[in-house]
């Protein structure tokens, strides 16, 4: 079997529509993860026991199964309890919440990196909670954490083919689908790969210009 | 929490209140107990040194005072007022957090190891108070931090972040944002213990400078016993978390009563 470049360039118009779906899904997933890991960090730090422990379980529980079988819940299950969830809304909302869990535990490492004395500071001028956490903690917290977010940037990036076990048409999908018509598997799903790398490599490092970057505008570097 | 809260009075009333008052104040860890039915008028403009060993609750007195500590007996007041409880249905309560809130700004801390705000500048730490929390016009409050960075000596470092400053820079600076707060009551928790030997009279020029020429009352917990001779109204001495003897600078450190205390000067003179 020999590489058919002409084929490729032919297939190139599906797969860029399809890495800027994956792309979409990732991105959207990944925002929605970025602020529920927010609320699922604070809620574990507020004084009420049981949200706590709710909270706290319930990322546990999300961090221990599989992301495929969250999704599978929310698209097959959900509709038996009357909530019917298109393909797209189904798979960003279980990507995101499977991420915001992961994310919680990262932003609390970062959060738990802000010395004690950091919020005693803040108390002694007299700063209301929420000040002390926009102004003095997430500041100081966001460096430390901003290695483990861009790992998971990544890893939501390369989560995405998940998503097409329920229907959703990005880069794998369309590579399976492009591969059954034509029963020419070699290079639909080298593309895949290629784009993926394409994609994750630069970002990789992007990422860590980003942190020094971060760190540098805190003044937080020698 | 407290109990028989009905023998503390609601407030102080008459003439000379304390500006701080700790009455039968105790702490405990567990069975440890750090203070013992604390009791300790500090009268407004008045300069008190707590010294004494380590484990003695001399950093406690302070830290319950910034409320970073609860109290588990007794009742702090601050210029009459309950510090730790307010008033209930004609009782006293534990305060609540705005009560706690408005008490508290009466008071102004600078800790042992600074604790400025890394990501911001000499500035920046000054001027954070003032707005987020008095909400003073930015310009008002830069005003007000330049001045009093001005007045510690750090007006030329402003623009710099924690990183770039010594640690008698960082302690200057940090007395500095401590006072952006316009505080009546100034604690200083050992804020010369962290810092070289040869930067130790910047932050105390300082806090003397402040004791000629305001009028605020401070409390200090320190080792340095020249230093607390020189500048104190009054020197308590802690030992076991009460106050073991206390009394006028020259007549503790020159003709101490107590056994206990004449123990504690003698190593720590010699060890000087």
């Amino acid at each position: 079997m020999e590489w058919r470049w002409d084929w490729v360039w032919d297939l190139a118009p599906r797969f860029v529509d399809a890495t800027g779906k994956t792309l979409i899904a990732a991105g959207g997933g990944y925002t929605i993860a970025i602020i529920l890991g927010l609320v699922f960090v604070l809620a574990q730090r507020t004084p009420l026991l049981p949200v706590t422990l709710v909270v706290r379980e319930f990322v546990e529980l999300i961090r221990s199964t599989p992301l495929l079988l969250q999704i599978f819940f929310v698209y097959y299950v959900g509709p038996q309890f009357g909530l019917t969830l298109s393909p797209w809304t189904a798979g960003l909302i279980a990507i995101g919440v499977h991420y915001g869990a992961y994310l919680s535990e990262v932003y609390r490492g970062g959060i738990e990196s802000v010395p004690k004395g950091q919020w005693e500071a803040a108390k002694a001028i007299n700063l209301p909670i929420v000040t002390t956490y926009r102004r003095i903690v997430i500041p100081q917290a966001l460096p430390p954490a901003v290695a483990g977010m861009g790992n998971y940037l990544v890893g939501i990036f390369k989560d995405t083919p998940m998503l097409s076990v329920i229907g959703v048409a990005e880069l794998m999908h369309t590579a399976t689908a492009v591969g059954a018509e034509s029963y020419r598997y070699l290079e639909p799903y080298t593309m895949v790969g290629a784009i993926f790398l394409a994609v994750s490599l630069p970002s990789a490092f992007a990422i860590n210009v980003f942190e020094r970057w971060v760190r540098r505008t805190l003044g937080m570097t020698k | 929490m407290t109990e028989n809260l009905e023998s503390y009075p609601l407030s102080l009333e008459g003439d000379g209140i304390p500006m701080v008052r700790f009455q039968n104040v105790t702490k405990r860890y567990g069975a440890l107990v750090v203070l013992n039915q604390l009791d300790l008028d500090v009268s407004a403009g008045e300069m008190v040194t707590i010294i004494g060993p380590s484990g003695s609750g001399k950093t406690t007195v302070l830290r319950m005072l910034m409320t970073l500590e609860t109290i588990d007996d007794g009742v702090i007041y601050v210029e009459g007022e309950p510090l730790t409880h307010m008033e209930r249905n004609g009782g006293l309560v534990p305060a609540n957090s705005s009560h706690l809130r408005r008490i508290r700004s009466k008071i102004g801390m600078c800790f042992q190891h600074f604790n400025l705000f890394p990501h911001m500048t000499a500035l920046g730490n000054c001027m954070e108070g003032p707005v987020q929390v008095l909400g003073l016009p930015r310009k008002e409050a830069e005003e007000r931090s330049l001045e009093l960075l001005d007045m510690v000596g750090m007006i030329d470092k402003r623009d710099q972040h924690p990183s770039r400053l010594s640690g008698g820079q960082q302690q200057r600076v940090a007395i500095a944002r401590a006072l952006a707060m316009r505080p009546k009551v100034m604690l200083f928790d050992e804020v010369t213990s962290a810092l070289d030997p040869e930067v130790i009279s910047e932050v105390t020029g300082v806090i003397k400078h402040l004791v000629d020429t305001h009028n605020l009352t401070m409390l200090m917990v320190t080792h340095q016993m020249g230093f607390a001779k020189e500048i104190s109204d009054r020197v308590c001495f802690f030992f076991d978390g009460a106050i073991e003897e206390q009394g006028t600078p020259t007549k503790l450190f020159e003709n101490p009563e107590r056994e206990r205390t004449q123990q504690f000067l003698n190593a720590v003179l010699h060890a000087n």
